[in-house]
């Protein structure tokens, strides 16, 4: 069982209305709600700074509201259904578990936009939005295969979804290709959200001789861990650069700002329409943070390298040949994966161990 | 079964440590409820003490004022539990509940400036001789000064409820506090030491996490383990020793199910999640399944309003 504090959803910049603005009525109120708290330095948090960023590029032309710690399930119709209520005009939701909250919600205020992050369904006035995280873990796979000494890497995962399936099969393929010994181990902690879980789940790790730990939930807590450890790990959602230069050598960023602005834009201009955003390295929707000096420097040269080529399309994250875990062909030689398989992943490829849950 | 890579030294050390937390808040939980009084703000007083022993060892430097300044502000929020509900006869299960919701609050507010420091390393206590033992020596007697203290409190508690007087006292208000009243003992009194002392070792169980387990400080880090505390409660049928073994097989199963899904073992990953859950409860429930005798455990004024007056 778990209450969490539904913080009360904190009305910011209450500035006077400015007449002859370019939205008629006053201004576009935008709408977000959170999985996590604000302060978890990872997710969230990236979450939040987008929300700053549409506040401080449209002023008083906009008025955010946000709430915080949303359960993935009925309360989020609730939390929902309240700002939509309360006169908001578009409602980012930020988590995956929030897409048949947003559908229903969404059809209950067909004059509401909503935006759903990292889901797959769309109606006239949803849209969904999410980035190829994948293209990040893919770096990510390159330095943790090079740097491992034990050749064992860890992965702290939360729900077996396809977003954090294609997370592991990238971080997979890169590391194998950088040290053909390397084997992979996945913990499923089943939480977004639970910082003595992950550190919990990093230890464990650590203690199988895992000295590389990879995470897909949105604490700092496996940072702190593998800094009590001296082992080496990432940083995830966010840059998490106070466990620079270790434990964590490098990060993924989401930098949502840009796509928020845009789409408030849109709803200012009466332009807005149902999409699917899919961006990566390349629209900078998907940041890779700084590498530092505990990396050597070839393989930084070579992970800033895979960086670019990924970014300027020159190289796809899944390109064969490559095999399903149970040897089945996927891709033949220099084929590339499509958007539709990937969008519904849901197997390994060859060479990991351990079964994906159902 | 070939247990692969899992370390049972490292194992068994990880999962006493897991459960601490946990079991410093049963135990102040179930003094309180021995006394008679019902509080379900354990997960505010927890993050609060994890936050006050996080701000208090950054600052000092001194693990050691952490974990105080962590006994005092959980104890210092019990407190004010205790004046509304004794005093001013709030309904306790609302004002629990409301403790929790203002204990996570105030915790991220405290908290803000706190996000993403180190604090100071709380050492393990090596106990000289014994820590050398070979097999045992390292795993049993070189853990942290809280699992100990954690377990020198189950005897402590257990015998102070069972032997002392004041234990006896404690229990009679719990049990019937117009009684007690009659015989001229002081429900208030009783009542708001055993509340502060709950909050008190609430506020520890947080700190463990904040200072030891995780290190860090995280908004609403503890997610959801005072609510486990207070089940591990009643299961536990109000006995000290089946709080500690609920809270260890609590712990234990949850530290045991990651290592196994980290050591490849093929196990359904669905069925170790779930299991903390369901092994704890199924010992539990079968422990304290005599009905008439769990029932004659359960404290007969739990969560009633007394007014001396009344």
């Amino acid at each position: 069982m778990k209450i969490t504090l539904l913080a009360a959803a904190a009305a910011m910049s209450m500035g006077l209305p400015a007449f002859g603005g370019s939205h008629g009525d006053g201004p576009v109120k935008a709408g977000f709600v959170y999985v996590g708290p604000i302060g978890d330095g990872g997710w969230t948090y990236e979450h939040h700074q987008g929300l700053l960023a549409v506040q401080e590029h449209f002023g008083d032309k906009v008025e955010t509201v946000y709430q915080e710690n949303v359960p993935e399930g009925a309360d989020a119709e609730r939390a929902m259904t309240q700002m939509a209520l309360q006169g908001a005009d578009i409602i980012f939701t930020t988590s995956f578990g929030y897409m048949d909250p947003t559908i229903n919600v969404a059809a209950k205020f067909p004059d509401v936009k909503f935006e759903h992050a990292t889901g797959y369904k769309r109606a006239d006035n949803v849209s969904t939005y999410s980035a190829r995280f994948y293209e990040g873990r893919a770096v990510q796979g390159h330095i943790a295969g090079k740097m491992t000494k034990t050749n064992k890497i860890g992965y702290i995962a939360s729900f077996p979804i396809p977003e954090v399936i294609r997370g592991i099969n990238s971080t997979y393929i890169h590391a194998k290709k950088a040290n053909p010994d390397v084997e992979l181990s996945v913990i499923w902690v089943y939480t977004w959200f639970d910082p003595p879980k992950e550190a919990d789940a990093a230890k464990a790790l650590i203690d199988n001789g895992v000295d590389v730990v990879l995470q897909h939930t949105d604490s700092t807590a496996p940072q702190a861990a593998a800094a009590e450890a001296g082992v080496i790990s990432f940083g995830q959602a966010s840059d998490m650069s106070e466990y620079a230069p270790l434990p964590r050598v490098s990060s993924i960023i989401d930098n949502w700002a840009p796509y928020y602005i845009a789409r408030v834009q849109a709803v200012m201009d009466g332009t807005w329409e149902s999409v699917d955003t899919w961006d990566g390295i390349g629209p900078g929707m998907v940041e890779i943070g700084e590498i530092t000096e505990a990396v050597p420097a070839d393989v930084k040269a070579e992970a800033e390298a895979m960086r670019d080529a990924l970014g300027s399309g020159e190289y796809h994250a899944f390109t064969g040949p490559l095999n399903k875990q149970d040897g089945s062909p996927w891709l033949a030689e220099g084929e590339t994966a499509d958007d539709g398989t990937l969008v519904g992943m849901n197997f390994y490829v060859e060479g990991i161990t351990g079964e994906i849950p159902n | 079964m070939d247990l692969g890579s899992i370390n049972p030294d490292l194992l068994v050390a990880a999962l006493l440590l897991a459960s601490t937390p946990i079991l410093l808040s049963a135990m102040g939980e179930l003094v309180v409820e021995k006394s008679g009084v019902l509080n379900l703000g354990v997960e505010g007083m927890m993050i609060v003490g994890a936050v006050a022993g996080f701000i208090a060892a950054v600052e000092s430097g001194s693990p050691a004022l952490g974990f105080l300044a962590a006994a005092a502000a959980a104890a210092a929020l019990a407190l004010l539990f205790g004046v509304l509900t004794q005093v001013l006869l709030s309904n306790q299960v609302a004002t629990g509940l409301g403790l929790t919701l203002f204990g996570l609050g105030i915790s991220s507010l405290m908290g803000q400036g706190y996000v993403g420091i180190r604090p100071p390393a709380s050492p393990r206590l090596e106990l000289p001789v014994l820590s050398d033992l070979p097999i045992l020596g390292p795993v049993l007697f070189s853990q942290h000064a809280l699992v100990y203290l954690s377990l020198a409190l189950v005897v402590g508690v257990w015998w102070y409820l069972r032997s002392t007087r004041s234990g006896l006292v404690l229990r009679a208000v719990g049990e019937s506090h117009e009684a007690a009243h009659a015989l001229g003992y002081s429900v208030l009194g009783t009542r708001l030491a055993a509340i502060a002392f709950g909050g008190a070792l609430a506020g520890l169980g947080g700190a463990c996490l904040s200072l030891v387990i995780v290190p860090q400080w995280t908004e609403g880090m503890t997610a959801g383990r005072g609510w486990i505390a207070l089940a591990i409660v009643v299961f536990g049928s109000w006995r000290a020793w089946r709080v500690l073994l609920g809270a260890y097989l609590f712990g234990g199963v949850s530290v045991l199910q990651l290592n196994l899904q980290a050591a490849g073992i093929a196990i359904p990953v669905e069925l170790l999640s779930m299991s903390p859950y369901l092994i704890t409860i199924l010992v539990l429930v079968i422990i304290s399944s005599d009905k008439r005798r769990a029932q004659a455990n359960a404290p007969n004024s739990l969560g009633r309003t007394f007014h001396a007056s009344g």
